[in-house]
């Protein structure tokens, strides 16, 4: 039953941007090696490539790709076995589990979820987690990966090549971790997703504002976790990724400066973004205890569902960071709280509530603290302390967007 | 699969620690090792002399050179070890988090290079 071959390249492309992250997962799970499965995965759609337009598309795709995948594997160790004796026991473990296939839709999802867990592991160095989760989770190229980053690609390929033999060798198991330890391993998972669609969203370095491509992968991985693990944290990291992203286009002016919230213009707003966020952050509210994620997009469904800075609910916004404070007392939630306060009680009294965490001796190198001071002394007409605050901003901050911004601050002030 | 739990304390804060305190965390010792040779992953283990007492032995050119002390000065002392079989690094981790010196020092995880006869 032979098909009609573009008909069939354009369906194994489809299945390739669909299927190949679940065929892969599996792989692994099945091979017990990440780099046997990347190579199992590649044959399989090869093969495909090959037969499907004589043999006809098959009635369960994602099964034969699999299956085929698993068999290239063990004709690869086979050959390879026949100069290395030590690749033995993996060709027996491998030749054991291909007797029994196990791909159905539950467990495919599983091996999705395993995958997530393991390169996510906390085992594994943090740029390492970003790395392998880019890799193999999302699908991105070690080139795609290392350009993102600004990183050389032999580097970044070398730090995933670490991390794989850590895996191997430390023996990381490929599972989704036990209720008891789901929390804190769920915690790293959603750290590493927010770390890339923050690198995506407020590059820390370079000429760019925004670096969508990541934000955009976050924003999908966030939807992929939700989808497999329904938990109300998910749920708020999530609604705060889609959230941010909402207001990207009112983020940057048409000349590619930094405009911040109170001036963006509200009508470039992605309003079917933000609406899908708010349903979401009623469900980080009401599926469970509410955590520091579900908190943080409250805060911005608050922002969101603004007119405009002077009518936004501000004792709202207060409220919420209280409750994020307990939850996460660092300075840095202490010192957004304070600019929601500035903005519902005045400039002197935000101004206080900064000036004490910086005399605690926190803090003190974070450009975000001088910025944040050079604002309120400006609104209360202390122009030499802000340029002095804003410069101070200015010196520790290498964005290079946020640095034209400030400048231009330091400029209206001084012709002041 | 072996893995190797090594166990860093402040040795400092051990010897200025009261001796009930110290004498409560050597029975939690206790009912710890008890409890891994129960489930079987105990292989072994031992506490160590503190690091005063340490030589390191280095040879150069066929030179043998002796030093007073452990082989690197840090916060932490290497202070005693065990010897474990667990399932994968996610049960050694759960082993090792109910070592008492974890909620104290560190317990770093190595797992043993295993060699097959070729």
């Amino acid at each position: 039953m032979s098909a009609e071959p573009d008909v069939v390249r354009e369906r194994i492309e489809q299945l390739y941007r669909s299927d190949s992250r679940r065929v892969l997962a599996t792989l692994i799970r099945l091979l017990g090696d990440f780099d046997l499965a990347e190579e199992a995965m590649q044959d399989a759609f090869t093969a495909a490539v090959a037969r499907w337009p004589a043999d006809g598309i098959p009635d369960h795709p994602r099964t034969w790709l699999v299956s085929a995948g698993r068999f290239k594997a063990i004709d690869r160790l086979r050959r390879r076995a026949t100069f290395d004796a030590t690749l033995a026991p993996m060709l027996r473990r491998v030749g054991e589990s291909a007797e029994q296939p196990d791909v159905d839709d539950d467990q495919v999802e599983d091996d999705r979820l395993r995958l997530i867990f393991t390169c996510c592991h906390p085992a594994l160095g943090m740029d390492a987690q970003v790395a392998l989760t880019l890799r193999e989770v999302c699908g991105l190229t070690t080139e795609e990966i290392a350009h993102a980053y600004l990183t050389p690609a032999p580097t970044l390929a070398q730090r995933i090549v670490r991390a794989k033999v850590k895996i191997r060798d430390a023996n990381i198991p490929y599972q989704v971790p036990t209720r008891t330890a789901l929390p804190s391993r769920l915690g790293a998972v959603l750290h590493v997703i927010y770390l890339v669609f923050n690198e995506g969203y407020s590059a820390s370095s370079g000429s760019a504002v925004v670096r969508h491509d990541l934000s955009s992968e976050a924003i999908t991985l966030g939807r992929l976790l939700v989808q497999l693990l329904p938990e109300p944290e998910a749920y708020g990291l999530l609604a705060l990724m889609l959230l941010h992203d909402a207001r990207r286009a009112a983020r940057v002016s048409a000349d590619g400066e930094l405009v911040l919230l109170d001036d963006q213009d509200r009508s470039l707003w992605n309003r079917a973004q933000i609406a899908e966020g708010c349903t979401l952050v009623e469900k980080a509210l009401t599926t469970g205890p509410v955590g520091p994620y579900g908190l943080q997009a409250a805060i911005a469904a608050v922002h969101c569902e603004a007119e405009s800075a002077n009518r936004t609910d501000w004792p709202q916004i207060v409220g919420l960071y209280d409750l994020l404070l307990r939850l996460e007392p660092t300075p840095i939630v202490e010192l957004n709280r304070a600019a929601a306060v500035a903005m519902q009680e005045g400039p002197a009294k935000g101004l206080a509530l900064i000036d004490a965490i910086v005399r605690r001796g926190q803090l003190g190198d974070y450009h975000h603290v001088h910025s944040a001071r050079a604002d309120l002394l400006r609104q209360l007409g202390r122009g030499s302390e802000a340029i002095e605050a804003y410069e101070r901003a200015l010196n520790l901050n290498t964005q290079e967007p946020e640095r034209r911004f400030l400048s231009r601050r330091i400029a209206e002030l001084r012709s002041a | 699969m072996r893995y190797l739990c090594l166990i860093y304390d402040n040795e400092q804060a051990w010897g200025k620690m009261p001796k009930e305190e110290s004498d409560a965390v050597f029975g939690e010792y206790f009912t710890f090792t008890e409890g891994i040779k129960q489930s079987g992953q105990h292989l072994g283990g031992e506490a160590l002399q503190p690091t005063p007492t340490a030589t390191t032995v280095r040879v150069r050119n066929g030179k043998v050179t002796t030093t007073d002390g452990p082989f690197a000065e840090t916060k932490e002392q290497l202070g005693g070890y065990y010897l474990i079989d667990a399932r994968d690094l996610n049960d050694a981790i759960q082993v090792a988090a109910k070592i008492p010196s974890a909620r104290y020092g560190s317990v770093e995880i190595r797992p043993i290079m295993e060699f097959t006869a070729m």
